[in-house]
């Protein structure tokens, strides 16, 4: 297992790379210059230093390796020192965002508290919701529960959160005035009305999210516990005389979180790309509204970073889906 | 890449005796007592018993139709200004209203309808095409496999939704200036799109295709010489012809959401250049004072995925011979 979990490790670093490099490569070969907004009366000269000053100068393959080095070295050294207290990277030139000119980790990491904090409870009420969902509507299959689960997932899969969140907007909010439209991360809390305040700011994007996860969380258990519950040994284990729960909550659950885990250790990446469009509608200055803003800025070292931190986070999640399913599960052991 | 290939692997199999039996394999337990039924009959009986995707069909056909025949019915032109007849509710004139320049909404949901679908469709036959190559290719040339999985799972890897958002930014001007503005963005969202998702046809073709490509009617085709390119178009393609058509619906269903999406996040069709997803985000700011305008496209774009998502659902299960027939 060790052995295998290695090797993945190993492999990902090619794929990582590669992914860097169409990153790269995508947003250096296409059309279109930075500098396109400076204004014509710029002279030439002129024009071209603040083209160095951009670190645009130089050849494609040295910029591709400087970025490298920025992001794999640089970046986790000012995270050593942030942490300890040291100077490794004292002097070092770090991504460097074309619309603030400050370091564009330093911008990532002031976002990631709320994308996390609002996304992940977002998951987490997920799974709260979906996995009893699909282990009832497997065990009753065929009866009114499991026919309305299949029908809320369907909706689940089909309504896009561009739609899902301006409805609820309009009924909780513009409506009902229950709850607030737009999401304010400014908002500290300290007391239990502050706390109050903060829930109903957070109900609307969450469960907007959570409607999604749950809707495919759900159908991948309840297939995972119908492929169990015909299995010979639930029959003996009927047969022993177990209690049913005993039977379902124990025997034939843990058979069948196995696959379940790894979907969601898969779907949290995705999730994170998913919550750019809920961020965008609850106004929620997280990851996925910076990612917008700076392509609508066409602020390209920023744009490139965050691409890439969504490609990590995936191949990184990918990676522990794998290794966990090993682990889980003694007869996939993949060495 | 198939031509160069085919003497490759035809190799090993030369020694193999021509004799070998060529029985129709493809289960057909025919009751000598019923008359003869073709395959698609069978499907289409089962399509029938599955509820939810006949009501899909339907839905998804009456979609279709009124968003593309509706024009010649309602006449009124969807770029039309009526600067004095904005901001109307529903009434005969305009039924679903009228928006703050005095278009009709009406028109204009058909016109977005019209490329919402198209681009769908469009896109959708672009993924599939690429991944039913790819997955046939990586199935049936044992060389080729590793390295186009390889390329799938990077692929994969990669974060979908941002790559479009960075492609839409970039080659937006390009496009539409060498194909002209609403033709270049279309040509580059059905692009986008379509290399963005056509890996899971690829894998699920590929793994039906590694499973048929030892059956034995493709070494009866291959002992009586028939070539690779032959072989795959006549008997390898109709086997995974069910697993393709499943994806077709549901990549028409993810090709609209996503175009919705980049729509919504002001990266899709210019402002004039009505699609569902741009209706919507247009009817974003007047959500207070007139809700319904979010309210249409959403259930349009809505209603027609989750009718496509039925619809693949009964595909599926009429297309599986274990299922039909039960």
């Amino acid at each position: 297992m060790l052995n295998f979990t290695i090797r993945r490790l190993v492999l990902a670093v090619p794929t990582l790379l590669f992914i860097s490099l169409v990153i790269f490569l995508l947003l250096e070969l296409a059309p279109g210059d930075p500098m396109a907004q400076v204004p014509l009366t710029v002279p030439p000269e002129v024009k071209e230093k603040m083209r160095e000053a951009l670190g645009l100068g130089q050849p494609m393959h040295i910029r591709f390796w400087k970025w490298i080095v920025q992001f794999f070295w640089i970046e986790p050294q000012v995270l050593v020192d942030h942490m300890f207290g040291t100077t490794f990277s004292e002097g070092d030139l770090r991504v460097i965002s074309w619309q603030t000119r400050s370091p564009v980790m330093d911008i990532v990491v002031q976002r990631i508290p709320q994308t996390l904090w609002v996304v992940g409870t977002a998951y987490v009420v997920a799974i709260l919701i979906a996995l009893p969902i699909g282990i009832y509507s497997a065990y009753r299959q065929y009866s009114w529960f499991d026919q309305m689960g299949t029908f809320v997932s369907m909706v689940g899969f089909s309504v896009p959160p561009f739609f899902s969140g301006v409805l609820v907007i309009v009924i909780f909010s513009v409506q009902l005035g229950w709850f607030p439209s737009i999401y304010d991360t400014t908002h500290v809390v300290n007391s239990w009305d502050s706390f109050v305040v903060q829930l109903k700011q957070m109900i609307m994007p969450v469960m907007v999210l959570a409607l999604q996860i749950t809707a495919q969380l759900s159908r991948f258990m309840r297939a995972s516990m119908l492929d169990n519950l015909n299995q010979d040994y639930v029959r003996t284990a009927r047969a022993k005389g177990l209690s049913e729960y005993t039977v379902v909550m124990v025997h034939v659950l843990r058979n069948s979180m196995i696959p379940v885990v790894t979907v969601i250790a898969l779907g949290i990446p995705a999730i994170f790309g998913g919550a750019i469009i809920t961020e965008q509608v609850f106004k929620v200055n997280g990851i996925g509204q910076l990612l917008i803003g700076a392509i609508q800025a066409n602020d390209l070292p920023m744009v490139q970073t965050l691409t890439f931190i969504f490609a990590v986070l995936i191949v990184l999640f990918n990676l522990i889906a794998d290794v966990l399913y090993g682990i889980l599960d003694p007869r996939i052991r993949y060495d | 890449m198939t031509d160069t290939d085919k003497s490759d692997t035809l190799v090993p199999d030369e020694g193999l005796a021509p004799a070998s039996t060529a029985l129709p394999t493809a289960g057909v337990m025919d009751d000598l007592a019923t008359p003869p039924r073709s395959q698609w009959r069978d499907v289409w009986d089962q399509f029938k018993t599955h509820k939810g995707a006949m009501l899909g069909a339907i839905l998804f056909i009456f979609i279709v139709a009124s968003v593309y025949l509706g024009p010649y019915l309602w006449t009124i032109d969807p770029t039309q200004i009526d600067i004095r007849s904005r901001n109307q509710g529903p009434s005969f004139a305009h039924p679903f209203g009228t928006d703050q320049l005095g278009r009709d909404i009406m028109a204009r949901m058909m016109a977005g309808g019209q490329t919402s679908v198209s681009v769908g469709i469009t896109a959708m036959l672009l993924a599939l095409f690429l991944g039913s190559l790819i997955g046939v290719v990586a199935g049936f040339f044992k060389r080729l496999d590793g390295p186009l999985m390889r390329l799938t799972d990077l692929f994969l890897a990669l974060p979908l939704l941002p790559l479009l958002l960075v492609m839409m930014l970039l080659f937006r001007e390009p496009l539409s200036a060498a194909f002209g503005l609403e033709r270049g963005i279309f040509i580059l969202i059905v692009c986008a799109i379509g290399i963005t998702s056509w890996m899971p046809t690829a894998r699920i073709v590929r793994g039906d295709v590694l499973a048929i490509k030892e059956r034995e009617f493709v070494l009866a085709a291959r002992s009586i010489g028939t070539s690779n390119t032959q072989i795959i178009t006549r008997h390898i393609l109709p086997n995974v012809l069910s697993p393709i058509m499943v994806s077709a619906t549901l990549g028409i269903a993810t090709a609209i959401i996503t175009e919705s999406a980049l729509s919504f996040l002001g990266l899709g069709f210019p402002p004039d250049f009505p699609t569902w997803g741009r209706l919507l985000f247009d009817g974003v700011d007047y959500l207070q004072q007139y809700p319904e305008r979010v309210f249409w496209p959403g259930l349009a774009i809505s209603l027609t995925v989750l009718s496509v998502n039925y619809l693949g659902d009964g595909l599926r299960d009429a297309l599986d011979p274990r299922i039909r027939g039960r």
